[in-house]
């Protein structure tokens, strides 16, 4: 019946991963996608340029068909912890409850009203108010990422609370110890600066994908420019705030990192892992290229200090855990936490590096001479150096790799979620609550098997609409503009014009 | 009043809220079939709700979210214990949210067609599942010692909670055709208001049945009093839809669904589920209920912030205030 690979645990686990990388390839898209057209649609109103306008248009009905997604999913996320695992939930909700019950009232109250008010306000706000809603929606996209890490930081790294060994649950003494733990501030910063990092991929991969069929090039042109600077500038942050979160990890939870490392034994100083393959049941690898002393950097900023290995801190933990929890093993899935960790350092850094490249290619005219340079209405030349341009066979290769690429980000995201949440185990508390006591007792296997069924059929199926939607919407380009568009009203509600018949009658801008 | 008391409450309201706000979306979502003659009548019915829908929906996420900060073991015992129920809702409102976004962005027949009926089948689902679910937490289940539920999916299903989803079905029906009657122009809003008369007759006898057997059960003063506000709230919703008073007929329908789910919380206190099998083992708002110091940081940011949430989500209503019918529909839609 409970065979392991079935067991309501293991499934419940499954559900949870797929629900969970599923709804984060929309979250990373919404938040900085929000940003960016909230930036654009600054740019029309202050400038005026139909460009702006156009661009906002655009890459918006893009970011709308991305938050239907990241909405409804999310729905789910908050619903599975009591439905398949209550004992967690009566565990830790008198701490866990409250940052999402505060993400709820403050932040999805924000985005999902003002959302509403963006679509369908075009012909019925000023013009700036119109923008304000905008912003107030990516207001709320941020805000709603910050508690739920913070959430999530709190299992990672359970600050601010005591035991109650009367009712055996977790009790919180200091809120703000809490949200403002260096865990939660770090995983926020290396988080946001990924979702920029994913929007900015995006819209720089669909903008060459436009500039090298020549087409709508004004708009494409400043896209891609806002998208390159976004995504050196996102890149870079990411690597610092991904080095300040490790240097956290290396501290709070040292069999993760080491797991990252496959660092089987304690070393002075450690070496950095390139490549490793090894034998889990004896603890060491058999295949192993490193790079002397740069794990020493990496977890304490020099090159001579001990790193601990996965067999002494298992030995440690198991000295500290096992009587209260009867765990033996106190190791994650060492190749899953190795490679994922590689994976998400490596997608995340291939577009850094597109984007380096790109924004070097596409300089502005300073840097260029006279005739590589190019107007607005033009395809920007890729210039090597001052004077030459790149071999135009190069160029298309560019342009190619940026459309091929623009997904980068989103694999390496899900393999960070995968490396954080997988490396943490077998605790889903870290040190305090083993995920085998997580699980809802009073759910039966052929329950959680239904919805793990439903819930990977249904997604499966939406993702396939969700990617055509996607596409169409990505090859039709930007819409034409109408003169309506143009001439947004001045007063809430619409400005009345001609006779009042007409104006009772007239078409709403947008509808359903 | 102690802080669980004020939080019991406070959860009541956003149940409230999210079945007045979402009541009338579930029940546009069912005109769709009911009323609307032709795509242009049903786009009409969908843009009645289209700007609002999605911040009517954040109640819902919010009661969940206080019910799991404020009473970790009645968010784990419901959440855990109607699993199967609770999997189709969700199932629904991802497939129906999707639907209200996506329907317009393609011009294909079938693509528009296919949407239409998922927001027909899943707005009629999850309408008659809050009243199933409903009526089974005010009825109490099996819950053992260990605060579990240890009931089956068939326990779930029984003639009183059967009533209760069609209660619920009922209401938001005609508080749908309410609702539209007062949002459109044209035709349909003459027959939206005649839909009303007959769907509200309906709803208002499925209601009082069931707000009765529940008040025999389970009822005291307080509730009593709450069952005659329901029942004079939707005479007159019936009443002033028959004169054409389509404000005041929005006004009573939606006073009959807060009156009707207050009674169902009034009935259910102190309990917030209680055990069928011994009552020692019922979730109280004691034995269920965060620490004090957890309800007081929620206190504070409930106070501050549903104040804020109340006066944008109030405004978006005054800026889309405006009637529709099929002339004021967008040529192509989706752009």
């Amino acid at each position: 019946m409970t065979d392991l690979a079935l067991a309501p645990e293991t499934l419940a686990r499954w559900q949870f991963g797929i629900t969970t990388v599923y709804h984060f390839l929309f979250v990373p898209l919404t938040i900085s996608l929000a940003t960016l057209t909230a930036v654009l649609q600054t740019a029309w109103v202050r400038t005026g340029k139909e460009k702006y306008l156009k661009a906002t248009r655009f890459w918006g009905k893009l970011f709308l068909i991305n938050i239907a997604m990241g909405v409804v999913t999310g729905i789910v996320q908050e619903f599975q912890f009591g439905m398949n695992w209550s004992a967690y939930s009566r565990f830790v909700g008198d701490i866990f409850g409250a940052p999402l019950a505060f993400e709820a009232l403050i932040a999805f109250f924000m985005e999902s009203t003002f959302i509403g008010l963006w679509i369908f306000g075009r012909d019925k706000l000023p013009k700036k108010l119109h923008l304000a809603t905008i912003w107030l929606v990516a207001l709320g996209t941020i805000a709603s990422a910050y508690f739920i890490l913070a959430a999530n930081s709190w299992m990672q790294h359970p600050v601010g609370y005591r035991l109650n060994e009367e009712t055996g649950r977790a009790e919180m003494t200091d809120f703000f110890g809490i949200l403002f733990q260096n865990t939660a501030l770090a995983q926020f910063f290396h988080t946001m600066t990924a979702a920029f990092l994913t929007g900015a991929a995006f819209m720089v991969g669909i903008s060459a994908y436009h500039l090298l069929r020549k087409k709508h090039i004004a708009v494409m042109r400043s896209s891609l420019r806002l998208g390159l600077v976004t995504l050196v500038a996102a890149g870079l942050l990411t690597a610092v705030s991904g080095d300040r979160l490790g240097k956290i990890m290396y501290e709070q939870q040292p069999m993760k990192m080491a797991s990252a490392e496959a660092l089987w034994d304690t070393q002075a100083p450690a070496p950095f892992s390139v490549f490793a393959y090894g034998d889990v049941e004896k603890g060491h690898n058999k295949v192993a290229i490193e790079i002397p002393g740069l794990l020493s950097f990496l977890a304490h900023d020099n090159f001579h200090e001990a790193v601990p290995g996965i067999n002494d801190t298992n030995a440690h933990l198991k000295e500290k855990f096992k009587d209260s929890t009867g765990l033996d093993d106190y190791r994650p899935n060492i190749p899953v936490a190795y490679w994922s960790f590689r994976w998400m350092i490596g997608f995340g850094m291939a577009s850094l590096t597109l984007g380096a490249v790109g924004l070097y290619l596409t300089r502005r005219r300073f840097w260029l001479a006279e005739r590589l340079r190019t107007g607005e209405d033009e395809v920007p030349r890729l210039a090597l150096t001052r004077n030459r341009e790149l071999n135009p066979r190069l160029g298309t290769w560019y342009w190619r790799l940026s459309v091929l690429t623009l997904g980068f980000p989103l694999i390496a995201n899900a393999w960070g979620w995968i490396f954080t949440e997988t490396g943490r185990q077998p605790w889903v508390v870290y040190g305090v609550l083993p995920t085998s006591a997580a699980v809802s007792p009073s759910v039966s296997q052929g329950e959680v098997l239904t919805s793990l069924i439903a819930f990977t059929s249904l997604y499966a199926l939406l993702a396939v609409i969700e990617v055509k939607l996607l596409v169409k919407y990505v090859k039709a380009g930007p819409p034409e503009l109408t003169e309506a568009d143009l001439n947004p009203p001045t007063r809430i509600g619409g400005d009345p014009t001609g006779t009042d018949a007409d104006a009772e009658d007239r078409p709403m801008a947008f509808s359903y | 009043m102690q802080l669980h008391d004020v939080w019991f409450v406070v959860i009541a309201v956003l149940w409230i809220g999210y079945f007045f706000l979402e009541g009338f979306d579930f029940g546009v979502g069912i005109l769709t079939k009911l009323l609307a003659r032709d795509r242009a009548e049903r786009r009409v019915l969908i843009n009645t709700i289209g700007p609002v829908w999605d911040g009517n929906e954040v109640w819902l996420l919010s009661a969940g979210g206080a019910t799991f900060a404020a009473f970790p073991e009645w968010y784990a015992t419901l959440f855990s214990g109607f699993y199967l129920p609770l999997l189709v809702i969700l199932l629904c409102l991802i497939v129906r949210g999707v639907a209200f976004e996506y329907r317009a962005k393609r011009q294909e027949e079938h693509w528009q067609r296919n949407w239409e009926h998922a927001i027909f089948f899943t707005s009629l689902l999850t309408a008659f599942l809050w009243g199933v679910a409903f009526a089974n937490i005010v009825r109490g289940v099996r819950i053992d010692a260990d605060m579990e539920y240890v009931g089956n999916l068939t326990d779930l299903l029984n003639p009183y909670a059967l009533l209760g989803g069609l209660v619920t079905l009922g209401l938001f029906t005609f508080h749908g055709a309410v609702f539209t009657a007062l949002k459109t122009v044209g035709d349909i809003r003459t027959r939206a208001r005649r839909l009303a008369t007959r769907t509200g007759a309906g709803a208002a006898v499925l209601a009082l049945g069931f707000l009765l057997w529940t008040q025999a059960d389970r009822g005291d003063g307080a509730s009593l009093v709450a069952v005659v506000v329901a029942a004079v709230a939707l005479a007159a919703a019936l009443g002033t839809n028959l004169a054409g008073r389509e404000g005041w007929s929005f006004t009573f329908s939606g006073l009959a669904i807060v009156a009707a789910v207050a009674m169902l919380f009034l009935s259910l206190f102190p309990d917030v589920m209680p055990s069928t099998l011994n009552e020692e083992w019922s979730l109280t708002v004691t034995n269920a209920a965060s620490t004090p110091y957890t309800l007081k940081i929620m206190t504070w940011c409930a106070a501050v912030a549903t104040p804020v949430v109340l006066l944008y989500q109030g405004w978006t209503y005054w800026v889309f205030r405006k009637r529709i019918g099929t002339q004021h529909l967008a040529p192509s839609g989706g752009h």
